[in-house]
């Protein structure tokens, strides 16, 4: 479902050099009115749902609208994307409501030391099979 | 028709930046960031330069942009040779068994990994059901690295908490490119927005000396010259017309923006193609195209024609599958499933439907009896939440798909359906380029290895992920293993040639009036027409997709014709493609973000070519399920159990064709 701007709630993020939207939309969907200082979606139907770009507006004012091909309207789907969880609030045509809250990471973000602990790479090793952090496995 | 060149007489000159480098990486999805983490260890021991171009934000590129719900594979406690064997059995037979087995030899290292870096991988609880990674940390589950039993989904699958699989893996990437930085004093060797979208050749005539790409952000184009390179680019989607052709268009299985451009660069470069007639047509939730696997494997749920009959077990259509496709069907691999789906399809007995209903009604019944009324209800609570996680992690709106259409998935059913196709090699398909094994494997034939692993068939072009053909079913964590082992080879590549020094057949000022041709047709027309979208000067990049999806699904086996094509429909769907490829030179753009669009279908264009041409050469319907050729629908052992290796001159746009033997390497 194509993801849409909600004219009050976006800044352009006008701190920024580019939106986060912008900056997150692995399609390049994501534009910026400069006269407005609007976000918009400028290719909707090349829209994958990815909701990269809702999980990342730091003014929560982007959300989905169901695909107008086939989806019926009145429902919605809104996450909120925190350091560790992530919870999404689910609600149906007909008023049913669903909460969900999964783990998205069990380490702080920005944390992560690829090298550390690990071994030097052995260049005798180059060309065997295996990787610089240990053998392939044998059966 | 004349030909449209850019003299810059009309659009502005781009800046134009050379970036020099030892290894340059082509793409930042699961493949290219493994080879960038692997790469930049071993280069920086040797002062090596590592630069990682990607035309999106890695955080969230490529097909594991969303997140995913599972990890599909994981060997653990099997063997590898069994998975060479699971993946021969749904690939029909042809696939390059030394990669395949290297691939499954690798694989854990990075699935251990990605846990250490924080992904949350579900376990096993001492009551034999599921943990999720937070509460298998708190019942202090040991991990996977140290003999942690993960939570299977299939024999080679394990269920993760995988919203932020991307974030995590781009993360330990770009601190590995940041040690490089540190190692060799360069200032940037990671560059996004970035969309590489030519191979220019070395006046040596053998290597690609520099790899051409633009920034999608600003006025400005990039040549990155490297001694070697890792093509670690997507496959191709929305090459045929899709089943939505509204706003559901960009609702494909595959990420919409896989747009080629791997096929493409190493075609450019001449780099041997294999299997390229091969595709993947996923069957999925419709519209919404959630998972199944799930589903099918850890709830258990059963798919049927509406009328509660397994198609898969209908004695007409699995006969005449046999009779038509031999053992192979009696493997029930996923195309030979997607196959009988079709059957009762076109018997008009669908919508066919997931029985998720009564897995959930099953599943409350077994729970309840094991653990009692209250403890029963609390586990069904949880595997509620498990069955949304699913869509929720990887395709979420599919669950918006239900929300809206008030689907209960223990109370309703859902449809299922198969897909428009799609080009690739990582997932459940295996169209690529013949690449070079690791060559230590017993019984390895010479003409699987010629020195360097997953090398093209040109020096110092490596390709990892789903650029490689005839090695499918490596998925998020394979593709990450695979863009390891090419790093790896491409690191030694390095080292055996030190005197290479690239030098590019065309200068800077000709690859600028190339990539801006678009801008220059643009303006230099726009003003004839009162409304620029029509004018009969040029063609916008979305009218051009419009019409290649057309071309596509009409004459190549898609939707429109249940994936039938034959001799005469390719022939045809050719000639129309040779016409579409001349007025391509003639897309306009009116901004940077469709200049991106007119690369991505010069991209797809050569690989739908590749598919069709692969397509016709092959005479025998060795995918049913996946594309039929109406005048061969058998297959053919005797004379077709071999690769289909093909070769694109792009000086002459001549295609050279050949067999070239298959052998069983593992009984």
């Amino acid at each position: 479902m194509p993801s849409f701007v909600i004219t009050e709630k976006c800044d352009g993020c006008k701190a920024q050099d580019k939106t986060a939207c912008q900056y997150i939309c692995p399609h390049d969907l994501m534009a910026l009115d400069r006269e407005k200082m609007k976000a918009y979606n400028q290719e909707p139907e090349q829209c994958w749902e990815c909701f990269n770009c809702v999980k990342i507006c730091p003014q929560q004012a982007i959300e989905t609208r169901g695909y107008s091909d086939f989806v019926p309207l009145g429902s919605s789907n809104i996450p909120m994307r925190g350091t560790d969880s992530i919870m999404w609030t689910i609600k149906f045509r007909n008023g049913i409501l669903k909460r969900f809250k999964f783990p998205i990471r069990t380490t702080a973000e920005g944390s992560v030391e690829p090298y550390a602990g690990k071994p030097a790479p052995d260049f005798a090793t180059l060309k065997q099979p295996g990787f610089f952090n240990g053998p392939a496995r044998t059966e | 028709m004349e030909k449209e060149t850019c003299t810059f007489s009309y659009c502005q000159r781009p800046e134009v930046t050379e970036v020099e480098c030892d290894l340059l990486i082509m793409g930042g999805g699961m493949a290219g960031c493994g080879a960038a983490f692997e790469a930049s260890r071993w280069a920086n021991e040797k002062g090596l330069k590592v630069v990682m171009v990607d035309k999106a934000a890695t955080d969230r590129s490529g097909a594991v942009a969303m997140g995913l719900s599972a990890i599909n594979t994981y060997i653990g406690e099997n063997k590898v040779a069994d998975y060479v064997k699971y993946v021969r059995n749904d690939l029909m037979g042809i696939i390059r068994e030394d990669l395949v087995f290297d691939l499954g030899r690798h694989v854990d290292n990075s699935v251990q990994l990605f846990e250490e870096w924080g992904l949350p991988i579900w376990k096993k609880g001492d009551d034999g059901f599921s943990l999720d990674g937070f509460q298998a940390a708190e019942a202090g589950k040991k991990s996977l690295k140290d003999g942690g039993t993960p939570v299977r989904s299939g024999k080679w699958q394990i269920m993760i908490n995988g919203e932020s699989y991307k974030v995590i893996v781009a993360e330990a990437a770009k601190k590995a490119l940041q040690t490089n930085r540190e190692a060799t004093g360069m200032a940037q060797n990671h560059f996004e927005r970035v969309f590489i979208v030519k191979a220019v050749m070395d006046t040596n005539g053998k290597n690609v000396a520099a790899a051409i790409g633009f920034s999608t952000r600003e006025n400005k184009i990039y040549s990155f010259k490297a001694k070697a390179m890792i093509c670690a680019t997507a496959g191709a989607v929305n090459c045929f017309r899709p089943r939505s052709v509204g706003e559901g268009m960009g609702r494909t299985w595959y990420p919409v923006f896989s747009s080629g451009s791997g096929y493409a660069f190493g075609m450019q470069a001449g780099a041997e193609l294999t299997l390229m007639e091969n595709r993947f047509v996923p069957a999925r939730f419709k519209d919404g195209y959630g998972p199944v696997g799930a589903w099918f494997l850890f709830f258990k749920a059963k798919a049927t024609d509406s009328f509660g009959e397994d198609y898969c077990t209908n004695k007409e259509y699995f006969d005449d599958a046999v009779a038509r496709y031999g053992d192979y069907a009696k493997g029930l691999g996923t195309a030979i499933r997607n196959h009988l789906m079709m059957r009762a399809m076109k018997d008009g007995k669908g919508p066919i439907l997931m029985r998720t209903h009564e897995a959930m009604e099953a599943l409350g019944k077994e729970f309840t009896e094991k653990l009692g009324e209250k403890e029963g209800k609390k586990k069904m609570k949880h595997l509620e939440a498990e069955a949304w996680e699913d869509f929720l992690d990887m395709a979420i709106g599919q669950a918006s798909i239900w929300a809206a259409n008030n689907i209960e998935p223990d109370k309703t059913p859902s449809e299922i359906m198969p897909t428009e196709p799609y080009l690739l090699g990582s997932h459940a398909g295996c169209a690529g380029f013949w690449v070079s094994g690791p060559g230590d494997l017993p019984g390895t034939p010479e003409h699987y290895s010629w020195g360097y692993n997953r090398m093209s068939t040109v020096p110092g072009l490596f390709m990892a992920g789903d650029v490689v053909g005839a090695s499918g079913h490596k998925f998020s964590s394979g593709s990450h293993a695979e863009g390891r082992l090419c790093a790896k080879s491409a690191i030694a590549y390095i080292l055996d040639h030190p005197d290479y020094k690239p030098s590019p057949k065309m200068s800077l000022d000709e690859i600028a009036a190339e990539l801006y041709t678009p801008f220059e047709i643009y303006e230099k027309h726009k003003v004839y027409t009162t409304d620029p979208e029509i004018n009969p000067n040029y063609i916008s990049p979305k009218a051009l997709q419009l019409r290649l999806m057309k071309i596509s699904d009409e004459y190549f086996g898609g939707c429109a014709t249940w994936y039938m094509t034959s001799k005469t429909m390719l022939e045809m769907g050719l000639q129309k493609l040779e016409m579409l490829k001349e007025d391509a030179a003639k897309m306009a753009a009116k901004d940077l973000h469709e200049l991106l669009r007119c690369f991505e279908n010069y991209h797809r264009i050569l690989s739908v070519e590749a598919h069709a041409r692969h397509i016709l050469f092959r005479e025998e319907s060795r995918y049913p399920g996946y594309y039929y050729r109406g005048d061969y629908n058998k297959i053919d052992d005797e004379n077709w159990k071999c690769f289909t290796n093909s070769k694109y001159n792009s000086e002459t746009h001549a295609w050279e064709f050949k067999k070239v033997p298959y052998v069983q390497m593992y009984p």
